[in-house]
């Protein structure tokens, strides 16, 4: 599904340069659920931004789905971003005067789906994250954990092939984080890919495969028994 | 294009108006003051020039007043302080000369520039009247309104010099009794019997107008006070395309090789142009009207600049959310265009209550003043105008959305997610 091969990238400083990625191999298979682990400044945000096509590689290659990820304008990036990924943000990111139902209906209207379609697409996936009832709640009025429920049900809204969530359970308690992970647990046994950028060992622990990056180098890439997060809910 | 007709656009740019009530209020207020400024104002111009037409209908536009004086200067001889009199002979030469000249009409007058007034008795009634002698060409310059069942001096009345006069409205209630038909009356003028044809309305045309005066047949005037060939006045109408100054300077002219008046004496040959005053009127109307089109296009455009500052403002207040958007799938475009739109909603929201408001104070205004003697009637603006203005609002609009929305365009999407 994603395929990197000798990734580089650096940010200029002023006069310095600052080498982040240095020479980054690293590939993810369908219904992989893997956690990007690593201290700050280990480089692990600016690899999901260039997973995310948010941001551009300097050096190296990038395949998602067959799809060789290079030269993008912001055009195109923001139809590859429309068509293949879907993310999650700590700040869960929602729009503050549309509701939930809105906010996840949202990717929706930039892929040009029919309004009735998309209201129905919406809710289904606020169903998904048992949320069906508050759904014309204005964000202000969800709890955080309900929130990021919501944008996790706007990511997936999209249908992506993707699924990026960057610390989603940062700005959340433990039981709410555990709720958040066991949802994400659940979407990924219906066989959708999900990478999380952690620096949470608990949280690391409840996927798949942990990648650790440290000063611009993958230390450690190794798959772990999954701990489910259904356990410590409730 | 897509985007301008789907439902959602429009929510979402209502929601974004709603969220922030002052603010939209504030950014409107500029638009909404230049465009009521705009149509109040022109509206009024174009009031006032309907007020003046309405005041001015029964005189021709190109009129003007021609009369002798004393020279001011010797010339070929004579000496100063000769006194000119003018001739009905002249019309032939005047005609002939000046092609310019739609009407003219010589008059002569008793009882203003200076002259006796008319003695005018009927019964033990008596007063003193200005007394016109008029050619029936008259009513081709100045339109006399004349009550039913009356007429002014006709061409007839000139050839067999009747004694039929014509009176003013004044003259009528002082002369005769409130339930008394004055038509078919008859009244004395210096003791000689006339026979009252028509009693003529008070109107606001010219300058020596008024309503208590009595006109009547020029060579009957001729006979009643033995005039001769000799004329007080030309009341002179040029065609509508004509200079009316340059007429005025040529009658002029002309008069002056007639009766041996050096060119430069500007005495001995008095005019009136009733045509240059209107010009003048109506030149101030219009520039009303096109101060108005500066001033309200300059507010307008100071208007529509606050729109354009509020929402840059408002770019940087939602830097994030765009950066969600086009997380999201936005393309660059479809972020312009909604802050292009959200512009343009703004100012065209502004305009039109601008307009409503414009529109409503000068209906009230007409309303206010009907009663009023004051030159305003109507005060419309024409539909191309507003037309105009709203053009012009669009168009600024867009461009001054295009600001905005190029700043929030050029903020990357990775940057504007990590503003916190």
């Amino acid at each position: 599904m994603i395929e990197i091969k000798n990734l580089h990238k650096s940010y200029k400083m002023g006069s310095n340069s600052l080498h982040v990625l240095k020479g980054i191999n690293f590939s993810v298979k369908e219904g992989e659920l893997v956690a990007i682990m690593g201290s700050s400044g280990s480089g692990k945000s600016t690899l999901l931004n260039i997973l995310g096509m948010l941001d551009e590689l300097d050096e190296g290659s990038y395949d998602l789905d067959g799809v060789e990820i290079k030269n993008l304008n912001e055009t195109k990036a923001a139809n590859y971003r429309n068509k293949f990924l879907g993310f999650v943000f700590q700040s869960f990111n929602l729009i503050n005067y549309k509701n939930a139902m809105e906010n996840v209906a949202l990717p929706l209207y930039y892929q040009k789906v029919a309004r009735k379609e998309r209201q129905e697409k919406a809710l289904k996936y606020l169903e998904q994250v048992g949320l069906k009832e508050w759904a014309d709640h204005l964000p202000s009025e969800l709890s955080g954990g309900q929130k990021q429920r919501v944008a996790i049900a706007r990511a997936m809204a999209a249908e992506p092939k993707v699924l990026l969530a960057d610390e989603p359970t940062g700005a959340l308690d433990s039981k709410t984080s555990y709720e958040v992970m066991d949802l994400i647990q659940k979407i990924n046994d219906q066989g959708n890919t999900i990478l999380i950028v952690t620096h949470e060992p608990d949280i690391a622990d409840m996927c798949k495969r942990i990648v650790h990056l440290k000063d611009g180098v993958i230390i450690e890439d190794k798959k772990v028994e999954q701990v489910r997060a259904a356990q410590y809910v409730q | 294009m897509r985007q301008l007709f789907d439902r959602d656009t429009w929510n979402e740019i209502f929601q974004s108006i709603r969220k922030n009530k002052l603010r939209t209020f504030l950014t409107m207020l500029g638009v909404f003051i230049g465009i009521y400024i705009y149509i109040g104002l022109s509206g009024a111009a174009k009031g006032l020039d309907n007020g003046f037409e309405k005041q001015f209908e029964t005189i021709a536009r190109n009129t003007m007043f021609i009369f002798a004086s004393t020279t001011s200067k010797p010339y070929a001889g004579f000496k100063t302080g000769r006194r000119i009199q003018l001739k009905l002979q002249d019309v032939e030469v005047l005609r002939k000369q000046v092609p310019e000249i739609m009407a003219i009409a010589p008059r002569n007058l008793k009882g203003i520039f200076g002259s006796e007034p008319g003695v005018v008795k009927r019964g033990t009634k008596v007063g003193n009247y200005s007394v016109y002698g008029d050619f029936p060409e008259f009513t081709e310059i100045a339109t006399k309104k004349i009550f039913d069942g009356g007429r002014f001096v006709n061409s007839s009345d000139i050839d067999q010099e009747r004694k039929v006069c014509v009176i003013g409205e004044r003259t009528q209630k002082e002369l005769f009794e409130e339930d008394e038909e004055p038509i078919g009356a008859y009244i004395a003028i210096e003791d000689v019997n006339f026979q009252v044809v028509g009693v003529h309305k008070a109107t606001g045309g010219g300058p020596f107008d008024n309503d208590s005066d009595i006109f009547i047949p020029f060579t009957t005037f001729q006979r009643l006070y033995n005039t001769g060939d000799n004329v007080t006045q030309f009341t002179i109408a040029a065609y509508d395309d004509a200079d009316v100054i340059q007429v005025e300077k040529d009658v002029k002219a002309i008069l002056k090789r007639i009766y041996k008046v050096d060119p430069t004496d500007e005495k001995a040959i008095g005019g009136f142009n009733l045509g240059a005053v209107f010009k003048k009127i109506f030149g101030f109307a219009n520039g009303l009207t096109f101060l108005s089109l500066i001033v309200g296009v300059a507010t307008i455009i100071a208007g529509v600049i606050g729109i354009g500052n509020i929402l840059l403002i408002s770019v940087k207040e939602r830097t994030k959310e765009l950066g969600v958007r086009r997380a999201l799938g936005a393309t660059p475009s479809e972020v312009r265009n909604q802050i292009i739109i959200e512009a343009l909603v703004l100012t065209l929201l502004a305009g039109i209550i601008g307009i409503i408001f414009g529109a409503a104070t000068l209906k009230l205004i007409d309303v206010l003043t009907a009663d009023v003697d004051i030159p305003y009637t109507n005060p419309t603006v024409p539909i191309p105008y507003v037309l105009m203005s709203l053009f012009l609002m669009v168009s600024l609009g867009i461009l001054i959305g295009l600001i905005p929305a190029q700043r929030a365009v050029s903020i990357r999407p990775i940057d504007a997610l990590r503003e916190e």
